[in-house]
């Protein structure tokens, strides 16, 4: 039997969750009192299980590494959050939703956990607006909803084009009440550096105090990781710049496994690239996806003349236009899954229809849906966006149509977590982009932020008591113990290594190495060759970093290139297990497209029979080969076909 | 583009400070500001001299974190936008570029060109919130909101607590990032039943935290990265003193 139990409750699908809550324990309010829980992160997963977890009585202690816990990147969300509410009364439920997030995952996730997804999904809505979230409104007062990628209803909830910001500063206003009465204490510039085990469970965290450099430590009865997403490991991504992997990768390397690293997400509607000076995409909200076609020309001649600036997109007569997703993929046209989308526009630019100078972007148009509704209307519904891109542009959309391109956006790998989010390690637990549960191979829109707030809010306070029930009787955790200070002397000695090299090269010079060997090998389309390639690139890089890295200053002093440095040295390891990953996976299934595994179309070739488990990477030491164990994943409710946004 | 930069240094909240001059070259108009400065910080590092440290997250407008007075105008010479939107064609070749931190008392400097802004989080924790705790709340459909109403909550809730309000406000008043939150909460029905309360808490830790009192200049709606309208501190005004009254 595999070391890895999910932990799935036994019974029909509807019934799990219910029945779960029914057989696990609960905690009294008087011994909760005495329970200590540390939670990393202030994002949707941290920031409501924060707060519903002070709100239930245990003490609680929340890290994050900006000013304040509001700036966690969960804010840039834009398009909105999906729930099964049927509001719209156009057969949404439970179970479509349930089966959407399944199919859009290309069939890599756990059926159990998706539903429960599902099922709580209408919950998290409730909740917004009792803390005051403005989602969008109709005439009638009632909420609006619009449609996102992957699906034929309209369930998607939003505030503008600032969903994200508005989930979070509801969460941020319930973890503000929490701190105000004292059952949250607040560590924000703190970084986690490293987890500390006591007898084998996760007790407590090394931090560094990213103002003053202080190195701290932490106890508690249990760790909640809520440390989001590794999509820096490319260096240019849609993520925040401070966005880092570390903290997931401190927690691995103390043995929690992770789960389907390969599994990267790339957004099909980002600005394009400029130039070799940048240092972070911007994400162009999905929801735009709803009144605007993606096209190329037909003609390689009108392609020529616009990189030379000769005519301009609105020139192009509509019958010149190659409307691809809508051509392809009549049943969805423009609203396929983002990984569909992508490759799409890969494989337009691969053929050399893309059209701007790099070759590298595609026409996102808004002109059919300005002329059919006005202008108001598409600047009430994307006003924000639309300045946005303006701004950075300088093209105004409303009278030219955007030009995207992907970008690297969102991981769906992340840490194993069990049905309870409980990792390999008792007593650690991770919520949201940082575990690997629910979006299988591919996350639809609009669920990111879905996730994060079921965990946060409906999960993690029900199931972090079951294990908690069997720790009442542990005193407080003793920070001055010999696990604790090896953790930490291991966390200073690796911040005197990097300030004592003194090399020749920075951090961006060698993170943009990596970035390059990770989009070029390990991004839109890899192959075994290019795989094996980028494993010797990434172990040559990682080299050089540890013999020629110059990071200036000091330990005890605001040293943002040190806490660069420190999410470098764990890149340079994730982006190897990335690699290893993806050449282990022999198919191709959602974000993860193998070019010698594609039907005869170039559509992803899923090999069921071989690959239909979560890949779960155990480490076993420093430039130790992982050991790969596999959860094998079991559809009971779903059958399993080759995914169809055709017809 | 050919620049010069005269940059505020300063190592510590205790450390006087001072202005230092620097130079980057072959700067592509299409790059955004915050690039500008990570290429001045990659040369800097390159010549073995200590980076200019800045605050700065998300680059996409609405984590906050950005927080860059430059050229005398917070977030630069551009409207309704943060200073990572900023982008080098809105300067020329040869511009010599000021760029300094948000000046005000209650944002100390923590290292040049980053403040300390927890004076905004202890705001909120002071009230900015609808008192409900997870689960057992009604049906989201349950309670009809205009959608006027919505769409004033959401105006004022767009405010992304950068502080430039603060910075630019010759008395360094944080009154329209308080008005922006109690508003917010206000036009709502649920935030209706605690308004009173809420106003005369976070109003009660403005001031002790030593923020400036507002005297009505708009400065702050002019610099207002996301355009929030001080008709929001005109109804925080109104909270503040039927609360007081019913006192």
């Amino acid at each position: 039997m595999s070391i890895l139990d999910s932990k799935i409750p036994a019974g029909p699908l509807k019934d799990k969750w219910s029945k779960h809550k029914a057989d696990i324990k609960v905690v009294s309010p008087a011994n909760k009192r005495k329970l200590d829980i540390i939670v990393v992160g202030t994002g949707l997963g941290g920031a409501s299980a924060a707060a519903s977890l002070g709100e239930l009585g245990y003490n609680v202690k929340v890290f994050c590494i900006s000013d304040s816990p509001r700036r966690a990147h969960s804010i840039a969300a834009q398009g909105g959050i999906n729930a099964a509410k049927n509001y719209q009364n156009d057969n949404d439920s439970t179970y479509r939703l349930f089966y959407d997030t399944i199919k859009g995952g290309d069939y890599r996730a756990r059926e159990a956990n998706v539903y429960r997804l599902a099922e709580v999904s209408n919950l998290i809505i409730d909740q917004c607006v009792a803390q005051g979230v403005p989602f969008a409104r109709d005439y009638g007062g009632l909420l609006d909803n619009r449609s996102f990628g992957g699906a034929q209803v309209s369930r998607t909830f939003y505030a503008r084009g600032q969903t994200g910001q508005q989930l979070l500063l509801g969460a941020y206003a319930a973890l503000n009440r929490q701190i105000a009465k004292g059952s949250v204490k607040s560590y924000p510039r703190h970084e986690m550096l490293d987890l500390v085990l006591v007898d084998g469970k996760a007790r407590g965290i090394i931090t560094r105090n990213l103002v003053t450099g202080e190195i701290e430590r932490f106890g508690a009865h249990a760790v909640v990781l809520a440390s989001g997403g590794y999509g820096n490991v490319f260096f240019l991504s849609t993520n925040a710049m401070n966005s880092n992997g570390s903290a997931a990768w401190q927690c691995y390397k103390k043995g929690a496994m992770f789960a389907n690293p390969c599994f990267t997400q790339i957004h099909p509607t980002c600005i394009p690239v400029h130039g070799t000076q940048q240092s972070k995409l911007t994400l162009m909200s999905e929801s735009l996806r709803n009144d605007g076609r993606i096209w190329v020309p037909k003609k390689k001649e009108d392609v020529e003349k616009l990189r030379k600036k000769q005519i301009k997109a609105s020139q192009i007569p509509e019958e010149d236009r190659d409307y691809y997703l809508e051509r392809r993929y009549p049943a969805f046209g423009n609203l396929v899954p983002r990984d569909v989308a992508s490759r799409a526009a890969k494989e337009r630019c691969d053929a050399g229809f893309g059209v701007n100078d790099t070759g590298l972007a595609v026409f996102l148009d808004f002109s059919t849906a300005i002329n059919r509704l006005g202008k108001n209307i598409i600047e009430q519904r994307y006003g924000n966006l639309f300045q946005m891109y303006e701004k950075i542009t300088d093209v105004n959309p409303y009278e030219e149509p955007m030009m995207i391109y992907p970008a690297v956006h969102y991981t769906m790998g992340g840490i194993w977590v069990d049905y309870n989010l409980m990792t390999t390690i008792p007593g650690l637990y991770a919520l949201g982009e940082a575990n690997f549960s629910d979006h299988g191979a591919n996350r639809l829109g609009a669920s990111a932020l879905m996730q994060g707030l079921a965990d946060g809010y409906f999960v993690i306070p029900y199931t972090i008591g079951d294990y908690l029930s069997k720790d009442i009787q542990t005193p407080k955790i003793d920070t001055n113990t010999p696990e604790f200070e090896a953790a930490e002397k291991a966390v200073r000695e690796k911040i005197d290594k990097l300030l004592h090299m003194q090399g020749n090269l920075s951090v961006d010079d060698l993170h943009k190495k990596l970035g390059h060997i990770m989009w070029e090998h390990v991004g839109m389309a890899r192959n075994k060759k290019g795989l094996e390639e980028a494993i010797t690139l990434i172990q040559e890089v990682r080299k050089e970093f540890w013999e020629n890295v110059r990071v200036p200053g000091k330990n005890e002093e605001f040293n943002q290139e040190l806490e660069k440095a420190i999410r470098l040295a764990d890149f340079l390891e994730m982006g190897e297990l990335m690699a290893r990953d993806a050449l282990n996976r022999n198919e191709s299934c959602g974000g993860h497209f193998r070019e010698e595994y594609q039907t005869e179309e170039g559509e992803a070739l899923r090999d069921d029979e071989n690959y239909k488990y979560v890949a779960v990477w155990e480490y076993k030491g420093q430039n130790e080969t992982p050991e790969l164990h596999k959860e094998e994943l079991v559809f009971e409710n779903i059958k399993v076909a080759q995914r169809n946004y055709k017809d | 583009m050919n620049l010069k930069l005269k940059i505020w240094r300063q190592k510590n909240a205790k450390d006087s400070g001072r202005f230092e001059e620097y130079h980057v070259e072959n700067i592509s108009p299409d790059t955004s500001f915050l690039e500008m400065l990570d290429i001045l910080n990659n040369n800097l590092i390159h010549e073995g001299k200590d980076p200019v440290v800045f605050d700065h997250d998300g680059r996409e407008g609405i984590c906050g974190m950005c927080s860059l007075f430059i050229d005398g105008r917070a977030h630069g010479p551009d409207d309704d936008i943060t200073t990572c939107q900023l982008h080098m064609r809105k300067f020329k070749d040869g511009d010599t570029i000021t760029i300094e931190p948000w000046r005000s008392a209650a944002f100390p400097v923590i290292k040049d060109l980053a403040v300390d802004r927890s004076a905004f989080d202890k705001i909120l924790q002071a009230g900015g919130f609808i008192s409900v705790n997870t689960g057992g709340v009604p049906d989201a459909n349950a309670i009809p909101i205009p959608k006027k109403d919505a769409d004033e909550a959401m105006d004022a809730s767009a405010c992304i607590g950068c502080g430039a309000c603060v910075a630019t406000c010759k008395n360094g008043s944080a009154m329209l990032f308080v008005a922006a939150r109690v508003s917010a909460l206000a036009k709502l029905p649920q935030g209706r039943i605690e308004a009173s309360r809420r106003a005369k808490a976070m109003v009660a830790k403005m001031d002790e935290l030593g923020f400036g009192g507002c005297t009505n200049t708009g400065a702050c709606e002019a610099e207002c990265p996301k355009g929030i309208s001080i008709a929001h501190i005109a109804r925080l005004n109104r909270e503040f003193i039927c609360a007081k009254l019913k006192d």
